[in-house]
């Protein structure tokens, strides 16, 4: 019964409660931090697709967030391009720098994949960081748009800002549910579970592979360039390998490798961490062993964990069904029942 | 001519910091499998409790040096016992995340209780000395010299006595240890011992030419795996070869090149080698 | 001539794994290759699945040189295999497992998943329904529900066999599919293997069970340190000298 209701009910329910939010609270400043975490979900489902769903723990993604973020902050404010236009070319760029880190660093696996990825990042950072005339450097790139107007709708004010992340971020919710439960989901889920035995059932790995990667930097691009826009104002922190751990974090929090693990992961997270703003510096004192402890013991985070628990009702439910059929005159059993119920 | 040679010094004095700092990285890799982000974090935590031993309680450099030594060497045995060791049968990606949790922990940590400033070590050898035509601190030399007496005893260590030997044995062939009756476990603990340890002699020596803040074991603990990859993972003398190597390059990069983009050396290193061969150098060859 | 090898050889540095190997499989046939441990049997199938490019010879599947080509191609021309260990995704159903089987058999790509496109329903269709065809052939019907993760070995290897037919193979090369079974259920593999040659598939397999492998095998290959000794049926190879001296003058693991 209660499966039922999470599929028909919820996935309603919180798109609703989204929508509403911004009247319910009222508040600035709750908006502004409900943007924000809908513009990390979205970095945070690209990450989950290659790391969750095909198994390749990429390091570099803070990379990739501030090269979409870079893109647009320079497009923008050194070429005074139009505000979408460069929107679409920050993603292309950063989807053709995936594509082409991704042909050479998808060639190696596991251990050499997570270095190779987390010097990628490096090599990112440092130079957006010393690339001082195109980049301004640690001081910074200022000024950056708002988005543009699309026809009469405007994007000045923070409430449309925040319709306007969450339209994005549901679609591609969409999109990852879509992929995630077709043939190609399973192509990726195979090749996550063994690459050998994907090879010889005749799964091109590497095209599959690939198409994650770019998938996934497309994502992170996407977030980046969203991220710059919304704050205005970005520097080469953003590149910094701190911001793939903050991205890892809130997807092992929420569950690698599950639907709604980033939804609940960064929801939590950034929300927490508001809270705790005397310990903003400190964070990691405590999302650092929550996150090691959590691999200990639940490494599939809380959406993992639940979907775990459920199936294991089910399958108690389905046991006990079956015995209740073969005694269903036992009195035993029907008050079994009733202490559970 | 001149420059050469003072930057080929300089390069042997930051190679050495590297090769202990892969020394440890590379032992651990060799025993477990596991490459260990928390590294750099092991180093960073080296460099404070000298730093702190110092001032604080106003210890000679050198005996803060083995308190720290002590103390780094047991947060790694720590480490081992709580973290890696209830994950070795998990799959693969878990070790690493659970690392980089240790790793932001750890410098959380530093920034909490001494400070996100950066501090600078008092040297007992800060003297200007002049040899051969080169002007160098007596520090710089004495970190060639003491990285290459703590390789030189950890060799000694490693051929001549019984426990150094399991080591060897263990990272050659973890089962076969295993049944010639090595106590795994506690080769294990002893890997992580030593490895915490040559983290903390590293940055202790390199601390007073450098600085001490929290995130200072991130390049490095970078730059150590890009020399175990160069030197082949879990291979001793290829941590020691491939950290000089990284040390020369980035000195005379930093010279003949670009000071600014000096880091990136390593990396387009390790870039280059990795695009070539996916494996890795000296990678053992596949059944 | 089905697929055969000729004068195939693979080094590993300075080691000879396979050694100048010339082998044919028999279509419709239950072909097998025995031999000690560490006679490269195994390599022999990586070089025919693909996984090791041999050092020199030519792997020839009817009349089309496959010699170099990756394991996903090697699969798209019909030939599936096993591994001694399952691999199988334990977390998931067997019905979940096997679906995948039959993917490369489909056209649908990222684009089809994301718009949800009417190729896309049809081909999952025509996984699911291949992946049910074959679990009911292995006779894994009754735990198509279950968890890999709580199946027993011999179940495991059926789920196996099943992925591997889900494939659409002409030949299924099985590399040590009774290795952990109990001797009955070794009995119910045989059949299964029967069963496949019956319905036109070819199977070729790698075993180290003497007495399944005699009364199973059309044709039998005999390794020794990467050589072929001996090639023939069951009787020829039990009165074969050569194939008595390397069992009992090598190592007795065989």
């Amino acid at each position: 019964m209660a499966n039922i209701i999470n599929k028909r009910f919820i996935i309603p329910v919180l798109i609703l409660f989204a929508i509403v939010f911004p009247f319910v609270t009222q508040n600035d400043y709750f908006i502004h931090v409900m943007t924000l975490s809908f513009i990390w979900m979205i970095g945070v489902y690209g990450l989950n697709l290659l790391a969750g769903y095909t198994g390749y723990l990429s390091l570099a993604h803070a990379g990739f967030f501030a090269v979409g973020a870079y893109s647009l902050g320079l497009l923008t404010v050194k070429a005074q391009m139009n505000f979408w236009l460069a929107f679409v070319l920050s993603l292309i760029i950063t989807s053709v720098l995936g594509f082409l880190i991704g042909l050479i660093a998808l060639r190696t696996k596991e251990h050499f994949f997570a270095i190779y990825t987390l010097c990628v990042g490096y090599i990112l950072y440092l130079i957006i960081d010393k690339w001082d005339s195109l980049t301004e450097g640690v001081r910074g790139l200022i000024g950056i748009p708002a988005p543009g107007n699309i026809g009469p709708i405007s994007f000045e004010t923070p409430l449309s800002q925040y319709y306007l992340v969450l339209a994005i971020l549901l679609v591609v919710i969409l999109i990852v549910y879509r992929i995630v439960h077709s043939l190609t989901g399973r192509t990726y889920i195979a090749i996550r579970n063994s690459e050998d035995l994907a090879l010889t059932i005749g799964i091109s790995t590497m095209k599959n592979k690939l198409e994650v990667f770019v998938l996934s930097t497309f994502f992170a691009g996407l977030s980046g360039a969203l991220y710059a826009s919304f704050i205005r104002f970005i520097g080469p922190d953003i590149g910094n390998i701190v911001i793939t751990f903050d991205l890892l974090t809130y997807l092992l929090i929420g569950g690698i490798g599950t639907l709604s693990g980033p939804i609940v992961g960064t929801v939590l997270v950034v929300w927490i961490s508001q809270q705790l703003q005397f310990l903003q510096d400190y964070r990691m004192l405590i999302f650092g062993p929550i996150l090691t402890l959590l691999v200990i013991f639940y490494p599939r985070g809380i959406a993992g964990s639940i979907a775990g628990w459920n199936a294991k009702r089910a399958e108690k439910k389905l046991a006990k069904a079956q015995q209740d059929e073969r005694f269903s005159q036992s009195p035993i059993s029907a008050e079994n029942q009733v202490k559970e119920g | 001519m001149e420059i050469l040679v003072q930057q080929l010094f300089n390069g042997l004095t930051i190679g050495s910091v590297y090769a202990l700092v892969a020394l440890g990285l590379t032992l651990v890799y060799g025993i477990l499998h596991i490459p260990n982000f928390a590294h750099g974090a092991l180093y960073m935590m080296g460099g404070y409790i000298t730093l702190m031993m110092m001032v604080q309680y106003g210890l000679h450099y050198w005996l803060a040096i083995l308190v720290s030594v002590i103390v780094v060497g047991l947060i790694g045995v720590l480490m081992e016992r709580l973290v890696f060791y209830p994950l070795r049968h998990a799959p693969p990606i878990h070790d690493k995340i659970a690392a980089i949790g240790i790793l932001l922990f750890l410098e959380a940590f530093a920034q909490y209780v001494w400070g996100a400033d950066y501090q600078t070590m008092p040297t007992p050898y800060g003297q200007v000395v002049q040899l051969f035509g080169l002007t160098f601190t007596l520090q710089r030399l004495l970190i060639i010299i003491s990285a290459i007496a703590v390789m030189v005893l950890l060799f000694l260590f490693l051929k001549k006595t019984y426990t150094g030997a399991s080591i060897i044995a263990m990272s050659q062939d973890r089962d076969g240890a295993n049944l010639v009756g090595i106590n795994t476990n506690r080769v294990a603990m002893l890997t992580f011992l030593i490895s915490g340890g040559l983290a903390a002699i590293a940055s202790s020596l390199a601390a007073p030419i450098n600085l001490v803040f929290p995130g200072m074991g991130q390049l490095v603990i970078l730059k150590a795996f890009v020399i175990i990859i160069l030197g082949g993972m879990g291979s001793i003398p290829g941590a020691i070869i491939g950290g000089y190597i990284l040390g020369f390059s980035e000195s005379l990069g930093a010279t003949y090149i670009s000071n600014d983009y000096k880091d990136i050396i390593a990396f387009i290193l390790l870039v280059v080698i990795l695009s070539v061969k996916p494996t890795g150098l000296f990678a053992k060859g596949g059944h | 001539m089905f697929l055969e090898t000729k004068s195939l050889s693979k080094k590993f540095g300075g080691l000879t794994a396979v050694n100048n190997v010339d082998f044919t499989v028999e279509k419709g046939k239950i072909n097998a290759i025995i031999g000690p441990n560490g006679a490269g049997k195994s390599t022999f199938f990586n070089l025919i699945s693909g996984f090791h490019p041999p050092s020199s010879g030519s792997i020839i599947l009817k009349g089309q040189d496959i010699t170099r080509m990756p394991p996903n191609k090697i699969a798209e021309m019909g030939i599936a295999r096993t591994f001694q260990t399952t691999n199988l995704f334990e977390q998931s159903t067997v019905l979940d497992n096997v679906v995948v089987g039959h993917r490369l058999r489909t056209k649908s790509n990222l684009l089809d998943a994301v718009l949800r496109t009417k190729r896309l329903k049809r081909e999952e269709e025509q996984c699911r329904e291949k992946a049910l065809e074959v679990i009911n052939f292995t006779g894994l019907e009754k735990v198509a529900g279950k968890l890999v993760g709580s199946l027993t070995q011999e179940e495991k290897k059926r789920t196996a066999f099943a992925l591997a037919l889900a494939t659409d193979p002409e030949i299924v090369f099985l590399d040590e599919p009774a290795a952990g079974v109990n001797p009955d259920e070794t009995e119910g593999l045989a059949q299964l293997m029967k069963k496949m040659v019956d319905k036109g598939i070819t199977v070729c397999l790698i075993e180290h069970k003497m007495q399944m492998i005699m009364k199973l095998a059309d044709k039998i290959m005999v390794l020794n340190y990467g050589e072929k000794i001996a090639e023939g049926t069951a009787e020829e190879i039990q009165n074969d000298p050569a194939v008595i001296k390397a069992y009992l003058g090598g190592s007795a693991s065989a």
